[in-house]
C-alpha cells in the first residue's frame, strides 16, 4: 500500500478550477519532485493533503494517507497526523516562526503539545534535532529568536522542527526559493541527508532542483497532471509537450551564452565606487567598496552575487538613485554628479531601469497608455497628445503588446506583461544604458525566456548597453557578454562570459557554479564547495572576506586583503589565483 | 457594496433628506415662539409632531435644523481636515528628512495642547460664529490625517514605480499630485468617514458645553443640552434629539467600517 495516494483530487474556487482530476501516490522512503510554474496548482495540491485549503475551496476525489481517507476527516484527526505523521517545510521560515518566541521553546512546545517522547527529555532532544540539521553551537541557538539567525538558518530551524515527531511524510512546498545559490546547496543536501525513510514530497518550480534530488516527477500544468516518472526517464524522453517547454526553457549553465557583441564605444564607465548605508544604530555599513566597471554600446555586462553583495546598490549609484561616497560615473565622455537631481536632462534620459518586481514598479492608478507615456511628457513636452499615443503604441508593439493593453491597468496584466510594459517605458526614451536589476527575477521559465529574446533583439537592434543584476548564474550565462562577482560589497572577478564559467578564477566564483542546480539527471550539480553563509557587512571579515568560508583559505588569506590583478584578461581579487590556475588545469 | 454599508447609507439618507426637507414643509418656524403652546408632549399627527420646548417652538423643525447644522459642521470639517491633512502629511512624508522631522513634530506640539482650553482660547480671541466651529474641530482632526497619511507615503516613496518616475526626471510637484495622492485615496476616504463622526461628536460636545452653535440657531448637541434641563418635565426634549445624534453616529461608524473592509479586500487583491 502507498503511503500516500491521491485520486482524481480537484480543488475549485467558485467558478475557476485550481486542480483538476490530479492522481498520484507516493511509496514509503520515496522522494518525489512536484513540478510546474505558478499558479500550475502545485502548492494548492500539498495543501489539500495537509487539510489546510481555505474554507472557500471546494474539494473533490480522494486522498488515502497510509489508508486512511484524508478529505473529510475531521480536524482533530487532521491535527494529529499533522503533528506526527506529515510535516511541512514552507518558502519563508520567517513567516513560518513565531517572532516573539525562542526557537527552543518553539520547538519543545511541538513535542509536550503532541505528547511525544518524555516530557523531561524534551530540551533534550531539540538540542540535539537542532545540532543534526546543522546549527552551529546548538544549545546557543536554541535561546536565538528567530530574527537573530541568518535565512539559511532559519529555514535550517524550520526542518528540524518538521523533522522533530519524525514524520512518514516531508513537504517542502519551494523551501529553497527565498535563499542564496549557496545556501540553497546546502539546504537540500540537508534535505537529502537528513530524511532517512521519511517520504519527501519536494515542490518547485526549479526542474534543476528535481533533477539531482528526485527519485520519480510529477509534472502539472494549469491543475493537471500532464506527465509523471522516473526523473531520469522523463528528462530523457519527456512525452508531453509542457514537459517538452520546461526543460527546454530551464535555464542551463552549458548554454552558449550571447551572440558575440557588435561592441561600440564607452557609454558607462565607474571607478572606485563606495557606496555606505548608515544603519538606525548610527553605524556605517559599507556596500560597494571601491568596485570599477565599465560599459559599451551594444555590451551586457552581469553583475553576479548572492543577497549582500552590493550589485543593486552599485547599480543605484551609477544610477544617481543612492548617493556614492567616492568614485566617479562617466557617462559619454562626461563626468556625473552623484546625485539624480543635480544631473542634467540628457543624462538623465540615456539611462533607465528595469526592476525586479513588474507590479510593484507600475503605478497602480494609472493605464498603461499614462505609464509608457509619462517619460515622454517629461522629456518630449511638445508632442500632442495623439503624438504621444502613437508613440506609446508603437514602443508596446515593439515589446510584443498590442494597442488594446493601451487602456488596461497594471492589475489587469500578467507578471510577463507588466514586465514588457515596464520594459516599454523604460526604452521609450531611446537610453543609452538599461539597467536591468533581477528584471526576471518574478518571472516563470518561459517568460523569462521571452523577455530575455525581446532584450537581446532590443540590443540588436539600438546598440544600447546592458547592465544585468542578478543571482541567477544560469541568466547571466544566457545573456552577458561580460561577467562581474561580487562579494561583500568587493569585486572578485570580472571575465568574459566564456571565460568565467569555462575556467572560473576565485574560488567563490567556482562554488557559485557548482551550487546551480541543473536541469540534467546525469549532470545535476547543485553541490555545494562552501561552508556556512555570506557574514554581515558589518563586521566583515578580515583579509579576503571570502575566507571564512574558502576551501583554500591560507594565511595570507586571513591577513591580507588581496589586490585586483589581471589574469589572461580576467580580473581576480584572490592571492592563490596563480596557483588555483595551475592546480585546476 | 455589503449589506451594513447598504443599510446604514440609506438610513442616513433618510435622515438628511428629511432634514432638509421637513423644515420647509412644516408651517412652523425655528425662531417662532409660543408662549401659549410651552412644552407640548409629541403628538404623531398633532400640530407638533415632536411636540415643542420651553419656549413654545417646534421641536421637529428644531431638531431637524440640528441635523442640518451637525451633518454640515461635520462635513466642513473633515473636508478641512482632508485638505490639511493630506497636503501636510503627503509633503512631510515624501521630502522627508529634516523637513519631515519638523513637520511632524509640529504636528506632535498640536496633539499635545488640551483641546478644550485651545477651543476657548479661540472663542475668546475671536468673536463666537460658526466659522470658528469648523476651523476648531478641522484643526483638531487634521492632526491624525497627516500621521497616517505621512506613514503612507513614506511607505509608498520606497515604491519603485515613484523610483522609476524619478529616475526618467518627473518633478516632484507631480510625483506627489500623479504618483503619491492617488494611490493614498483608499486609506484617506475610509479615514474621512471614521472622521465624520468624531467630528460630530466633538461639536455635540461643545454645543453642550455651551461653546458651540448659540442661540437661536441650533445643533444635536445644543438641543440635547437644553433637553437635559426640561429632564424631568418634558423628557421628549432630551430624548428626541438623543436618539437622532445616536443613530447618525451609529450610521457612519458602520458605514466607515463596511468601507474600510471593502478598501482592505481590494488591496489583498
Amino acid at each position: 500500500m502507498s503511503l500516500l495516494a491521491i485520486d482524481k483530487l480537484s480543488i475549485r474556487y467558485g467558478d475557476s478550477l485550481a486542480v483538476a482530476d490530479i492522481g498520484f501516490s507516493i511509496e514509503k522512503g520515496e522522494s518525489v519532485g512536484l513540478v510546474g510554474e505558478s499558479g500550475s496548482g502545485k502548492s494548492q495540491t500539498a495543501l489539500a493533503v495537509l487539510g489546510l485549503l481555505p474554507a472557500t475551496a471546494a474539494v473533490g476525489g480522494s486522498i488515502r494517507f497510509d489508508g486512511q481517507e484524508l478529505l473529510g476527516a475531521d480536524n482533530r484527526a487532521l491535527e494529529q497526523l499533522r503533528a506526527t505523521r506529515i510535516a511541512i517545510v514552507f518558502q519563508d521560515p520567517m513567516q513560518a516562526l513565531n517572532p516573539f518566541v525562542t526557537i527552543g521553546a518553539q520547538l519543545q512546545r511541538i513535542l509536550l503539545q503532541h505528547e511525544i517522547g518524555a516530557a523531561t527529555d524534551a530540551r533534550n532532544r531539540v538540542i540535539d534535532m537542532l545540532a543534526r540539521v546543522g546549527l552551529p553551537d546548538a544549545s546557543r541557538q536554541y535561546r536565538a529568536f528567530p530574527h537573530e539567525l541568518s535565512g539559511g538558518m532559519r529555514q535550517r530551524a524550520m526542518i528540524a522542527s518538521a523533522l522533530l515527531a519524525g514524520p512518514d511524510l516531508l513537504i517542502a512546498d519551494e523551501p529553497t526559493t527565498a535563499l542564496d545559490v549557496t545556501v540553497q546547496a546546502q539546504i537540500l543536501d540537508l534535505l537529502e541527508d537528513i530524511r532517512e525513510d521519511t517520504s519527501l514530497l519536494l515542490i518547485t518550480h526549479d526542474l534543476g532542483v528535481v533533477a539531482g534530488r528526485c527519485e520519480r516527477m510529477l509534472v502539472v500544468e494549469n491543475g493537471r497532471l500532464v506527465e509523471q516518472g522516473l526523473t531520469r526517464e522523463v528528462f530523457a524522453s519527456p512525452q508531453h509537450e509542457h514537459t517538452t517547454a520546461l526543460i527546454k526553457a530551464a535555464p542551463r549553465l552549458t548554454d552558449s551564452g550571447a551572440p558575440a557583441a557588435k561592441r561600440g564605444e564607452g557609454v558607462l564607465a565607474i571607478s572606485g565606487a563606495e557606496v555606505r548605508y548608515r544603519s538606525k544604530g548610527g553605524q556605517v555599513i559599507p556596500a560597494v567598496r571601491d568596485v570599477s566597471f565599465s560599459v559599451s554600446a551594444g555590451e551586457t555586462v552581469a553583475v553576479v552575487g548572492e543577497s549582500g553583495s552590493g550589485k543593486s546598490s552599485l547599480a543605484r549609484a551609477a544610477l544617481g538613485l543612492v548617493p556614492m561616497r567616492a568614485g566617479r560615473v562617466v557617462y559619454c565622455g562626461d563626468e556625473l554628479a552623484a546625485d539624480l537631481g543635480d544631473r542634467s536632462k540628457a543624462t538623465r534620459r540615456g539611462m533607465q531601469l528595469v526592476f525586479q518586481d513588474p507590479a510593484g514598479s507600475l503605478n497602480p492608478q494609472m493605464q498603461v497608455a499614462g505609464i509608457v507615456g509619462e517619460p515622454l511628457q517629461v522629456h518630449e513636452a511638445s508632442l500632442t497628445k495623439p503624438e504621444r499615443r502613437q508613440r506609446v503604441a508603437a514602443m508596446l508593439g515593439k515589446t510584443g503588446l498590442s494597442d488594446e493593453f493601451l487602456e488596461r491597468y497594471p492589475h489587469e496584466l500578467s507578471g510577463g506583461q507588466a514586465q514588457r510594459v515596464a520594459i516599454a517605458r523604460a526604452l521609450i526614451l531611446e537610453p543609452k544604458v538599461l539597467v536591468c536589476d533581477e528584471a526576471v527575477a518574478a518571472l516563470d521559465g518561459t517568460v523569462r525566456k521571452q523577455i530575455l529574446r525581446l532584450l537581446r533583439q532590443v540590443q540588436e537592434e539600438s546598440g544600447l548597453a546592458i547592465i544585468f543584476i542578478t543571482h541567477d548564474l544560469a541568466v547571466v550565462r544566457a545573456v552577458s557578454h561580460r561577467v562581474l562577482v561580487m562579494y561583500l560589497g568587493r569585486l572578485v572577478e570580472m571575465a568574459s562570459n566564456d571565460a568565467l564559467f569555462g575556467r572560473p578564477r576565485h574560488p567563490y566564483t567556482r562554488a557559485l557554479l557548482d551550487a546551480v542546480p541543473v536541469p540534467d539527471p546525469e549532470n545535476a550539480g547543485g553541490r555545494t564547495t562552501v561552508t556556512g553563509e555570506v557574514p554581515s557587512a558589518l563586521q566583515p571579515p578580515t583579509g579576503c572576506a571570502f575566507h571564512p568560508r574558502c576551501p583554500h583559505a591560507e594565511d595570507v588569506c586571513r591577513a591580507q586583503r588581496p589586490v585586483v590583478t589581471d589574469h589572461d584578461g580576467t580580473l581576480v581579487s584572490c592571492h592563490l589565483a596563480t596557483e588555483l590556475a595551475s592546480a585546476h588545469r | 457594496m455589503n449589506r451594513s454599508m447598504k443599510v446604514s447609507g440609506s438610513i442616513l439618507l433618510g435622515i438628511v433628506a428629511v432634514a432638509f426637507i421637513g423644515p420647509l414643509l412644516s408651517p412652523h418656524d425655528y425662531l417662532q415662539t409660543n408662549f401659549d403652546n410651552l412644552l407640548q408632549s409629541p403628538a404623531i399627527g398633532g400640530a407638533h409632531i415632536f411636540g415643542t420646548d420651553d419656549l413654545g417652538r417646534d421641536l421637529f423643525v428644531r431638531s431637524m435644523l440640528g441635523v442640518q447644522i451637525t451633518i454640515l459642521v461635520a462635513i466642513v470639517a473633515s473636508v478641512v481636515s482632508l485638505l490639511i491633512g493630506v497636503t501636510y502629511g503627503a509633503i512631510a512624508g515624501y521630502l522627508g528628512g529634516r523637513v519631515d522631522a519638523v513637520m511632524m513634530r509640529f504636528v506632535d506640539t498640536l496633539y499635545a495642547l488640551p483641546f478644550i482650553f485651545f477651543v476657548i482660547l479661540l472663542m475668546v480671541a475671536f468673536e463666537r460664529n460658526f466659522l470658528l466651529i469648523f476651523v476648531a474641530i478641522g484643526a483638531i482632526n487634521w492632526l491624525d490625517m497627516a500621521r497616517i497619511v505621512r506613514g503612507q507615503t513614506l511607505s509608498l516613496r520606497e515604491r519603485e514605480f515613484v523610483e522609476a518616475a524619478r529616475l526618467t526626471g518627473v518633478s516632484t510637484a507631480r510625483i506627489v499630485f500623479r504618483h503619491i495622492a492617488p494611490n493614498l485615496f483608499g486609506v484617506v476616504i475610509v479615514y474621512v468617514t471614521l472622521t465624520i463622526p468624531q467630528a460630530i461628536l466633538v461639536e455635540s460636545f461643545l454645543s453642550f458645553l455651551g461653546l458651540g452653535i448659540q442661540e437661536p440657531q441650533t445643533s444635536l448637541g445644543a438641543l440635547v443640552d437644553a433637553g437635559v434641563n426640561q429632564m424631568e418635565g418634558a423628557s421628549w426634549m432630551l430624548l428626541i434629539p438623543a436618539a437622532l445624534l445616536a443613530v447618525i453616529l451609529l450610521c457612519f461608524n458602520f458605514f466607515g467600517d463596511a468601507m474600510r473592509d471593502a478598501f482592505d479586500a481590494r488591496d489583498k487583491k
